[in-house]
């Protein structure tokens, strides 16, 4: 009886509590980005892609050069294909072009890509999902100054930059994206391209997660070690309390 | 407390010959007594009791980390040659460059959730066992305004990494004041250094979360032990076991803190280390909740995020804000009016005194009552006039402060026999559980955008809220208690 009446107290409650977690915002869709986080190769890739294509309008300013020793790269490596602007292997991914001439070529200055990942996190998924969605989404719209649009960011002020690996992409009258024109890439292989682009992404946000985890698990192991011990000291002390 | 017993006697060794110089010098002997190896808690302490030393672990780690952080971090809102903020810039700057940086400033930013979790559960336990009664009324004030302090030091640390959400949210927690009649708006101004949060505000609030909020924690803290130690611990029974002491005047189900109580701390603190290892090492954003997404994007005073969330720890009494519309109001007041109908009745107070004050909810009733249902019906808003002026925004803020400070009145309200929910009745026990949904359901709301349909679950949450406390001085009365034993029950 007692429990009856508790839960009807509380029934009414958990009814208004489902109708209001209801949201009232849109939902968006995002394919899952493929985890090519400990991938070396494909990170290497990415960095290629991200240095050829990305960095000439977005910085990654918190990010140096050499950290990518992390991926299997060498400084020599780094050198000779990965840098075109710095000088030295030490110097973080900066780029030519200064704010004020990007706000006033492009409106708004392209915004600093090293944590991009880890910010474009939401309810609908992880940041490399909305990057990996996002970057494959672009369409021709010949409303829009740069004539192009994307159907995960609207009205985006960034063209797409990887129209030539992708082609051109129109969107149907369904709503459903369509290459029109093909690029240099078939579809798969440009999904595969964007794919370690975001994996690139991802560790650049991040570049220490791999090792935090490992070295979280040892933590984890020596803290459960001495839990028994722990334990066991407290059972002695604790004896002769009754 | 400095008697001759306290003295250490030197046995010869190096060691005692510097114990006994200190001892003949400073109260270390007597201290540790005192504080440790003759302070006798109840032997029953539960689960519920890990968190009082847990919180106090939380804080040293708090300091620790802070201490190398602010070796790197640089309060500064300027931009730098990338055009991102120095500030925003230097905790990057740690998180890649600082050896070891990532696991410190990670260590900093999971142990301020860490803290809120470890003092709400503590919070939790005076609840169940009536830990705020008398004699600790003092100790439970000065645990409020820890709590109090917890709030500005985590309010003015959030700023710091100067990202999207630590700028909009201070804006927004700055501009609440703004709602204070007359000096309001200069307040805020004051408070900022600025027109909107600017540097100023940055390096102000680095101040106050680096020293001031910290020294004045430190102090409250101290006071919220001694006090604890002059009257002693309560335990699950909530009885009171120096009732019962043996011929030595130790009590009979008292044990020494140290050792015992502090060999089963190390197996909480174990435990707890390993949870937050967890956090620390494998979610550190804890799905958006510990760091906030848009945190990784810097301040940018020219974009405002469509939506803007405090962090976890805040959102129950965020949303009591929120709950607080210019169509509540009435019913808010009301409802007050009502409770205090309940509670002055049953009370000693002379006659006059209460017919004036039936006379007062009558009229409250008639001035405000009537024209909001009038008004419901009619389908007008209600504007503010009819409460002199103020808007919805203060009474929000009045509300916020309200659901904090109120429970520090906790030992005055409640009037039941026993201290312990082991002893109460059923009523409490309902009422308590209550009380943590809906405690629960404003914080879960805190977190999301606004709806008609959320605003009227948060406002039937904050009803249930501020019932809980300003109704016990009844339910607390006729609740059916069972009589508490006379020992502790182990």
């Amino acid at each position: 009886m007692k429990k009856r009446m508790t839960a009807l107290l509380f029934a009414p409650i958990f009814a208004l509590l489902t109708t209001a977690a209801q949201g009232a915002g849109a939902e968006l869709h995002l394919d899952k980005a493929p985890n090519k986080r400990t991938d070396n190769a494909a990170l290497q890739h990415g960095a290629k892609i991200f240095v050829n294509y990305c960095l000439n309008c977005h910085s990654a300013s918190y990010m140096r050069y050499n950290r990518l020793q992390d991926i299997g790269l060498s400084d020599a490596q780094i050198r000779e294909n990965l840098m075109f602007t710095a000088e030295k292997v030490g110097e973080p991914m900066r780029i030519a072009m200064t704010r004020a001439d990007a706000t006033a070529w492009f409106g708004a200055a392209p915004p600093d890509l090293t944590i991009v990942a880890r910010s474009r996190a939401s309810e609908f998924g992880s940041g490399p999902d909305w990057l990996y969605t996002y970057l494959r989404s672009f369409y021709r719209d010949e409303a829009r100054p740069t004539g192009w649009n994307n159907t995960v960011f609207e009205n985006v002020g960034m063209p797409h930059a990887l129209w030539e690996l992708q082609g051109i992409q129109v969107k149907g009258a369904d709503g459903k994206l369509s290459v029109e024109v093909p690029g240099k890439m078939t579809p798969e292989q440009y999904d595969e391209a964007v794919a370690d682009l975001v994996a690139y992404l991802q560790y650049m946000g991040e570049p220490v997660s791999e090792f935090r985890k490992k070295l979280g698990l040892m933590v984890i192991v020596f803290l459960g070690i001495l839990l028994v011990f722990a334990y066991a000291l407290k059972r002695e002390y604790w004896k002769d309390v009754h | 407390m400095a008697g001759s017993e306290n003295k250490y006697k030197s046995d010869g060794t190096l060691i005692g010959g510097a114990l006994e110089w200190v001892d003949a010098r400073f109260p270390a002997t007597s201290l540790w007594k005192e504080h440790l190896s003759e302070y006798y808690a109840p032997k029953n302490f539960n689960f519920w009791y890990f968190f009082g030393s847990l919180a106090l672990l939380v804080l040293v780690l708090q300091i620790v980390t802070g201490i190398f952080l602010v070796m790197h971090f640089k309060p500064d809102a300027s931009l730098n040659a990338s055009g991102v903020p120095v500030a925003f810039a230097s905790v990057e700057y740690i998180m890649r460059d600082v050896e070891w940086g990532w696991l410190i400033r990670y260590l900093h930013s999971t142990g301020a959730s860490a803290f809120f979790v470890v003092v709400y559960l503590h919070m939790f336990r005076g609840l169940l066992y009536g830990s705020y009664r008398k004699p600790r009324e003092l100790i439970w004030i000065f645990g409020l305004l820890i709590f109090l302090c917890l709030m500005g030091e985590a309010f003015f640390g959030y700023l710091l990494p100067w990202g999207q959400m630590s700028y909009w949210g201070a804006q927004v927690i700055v501009n609440l004041f703004s709602a204070i009649p007359l000096i309001g708006p200069d307040l805020s101004e004051w408070l900022r250094g600025d027109y909107v949060v600017g540097d100023a505000t940055l390096n102000r609030f680095f101040s106050f979360h680096v020293i001031a909020m910290p020294l004045v924690l430190l102090g409250l803290v101290a006071a919220h032990i001694i006090a604890l130690h002059e009257v002693g611990s309560n335990n699950p029974d909530g009885v009171e076991i120096k009732k019962h002491k043996d011929a030595n005047g130790i009590p009979l189900d008292g044990i020494p803190f140290h050792p015992y109580y502090t060999m089963k701390d190390i197996v909480g603190v174990v435990v707890f280390l390993i949870v937050f290892s967890a956090i620390v090492f494998f979610m550190p954003e804890f799905g958006g909740y510990f760091l906030e997404f848009n945190n990784f994007i810097p301040a940018d005073p020219l974009k405002t995020p469509p939506h803007i969330a405090p962090v976890w720890y805040f959102t129950p009494f965020y949303s009591v804000l929120r709950a607080v519309t210019s169509d509540f109001i009435p019913f808010l007041w009301l409802f007050i009016a009502a409770i205090g109908m309940i509670c002055v009745r049953p009370s000693k107070l002379p006659l006059l005194v209460k017919l004036g004050y039936l006379g007062f909810v009558g009229a409250m009733f008639v001035l405000l009552g009537v024209p909001a249902v009038l008004a419901g019906w009619v389908g007008i808003k209600l504007t503010s006039i009819v409460f002199v002026g103020l808007e919805a925004k203060f009474w929000g803020v009045v509300a916020m402060g309200a659901s904090v400070v109120i429970i520090g009145a906790l030992p005055w309200l409640d009037h039941s026999p026993v201290k312990s929910i082991r002893y109460k009745g059923p009523i409490y026990k309902i009422v308590l559980a209550l009380f943590v949904v809906a405690f629960f359901i404003l914080g879960y709301l805190g977190v999301l955008a606004p709806t008609p349909m959320r605003t009227l679950v948060s406002q039937i949450c904050t009803l249930i809220y501020f019932g809980f406390f300003l109704l016990m001085p009844w339910y607390s009365q006729i609740d059916k208690c069972k009589p508490e034993p006379e020992r502790v029950t182990g």
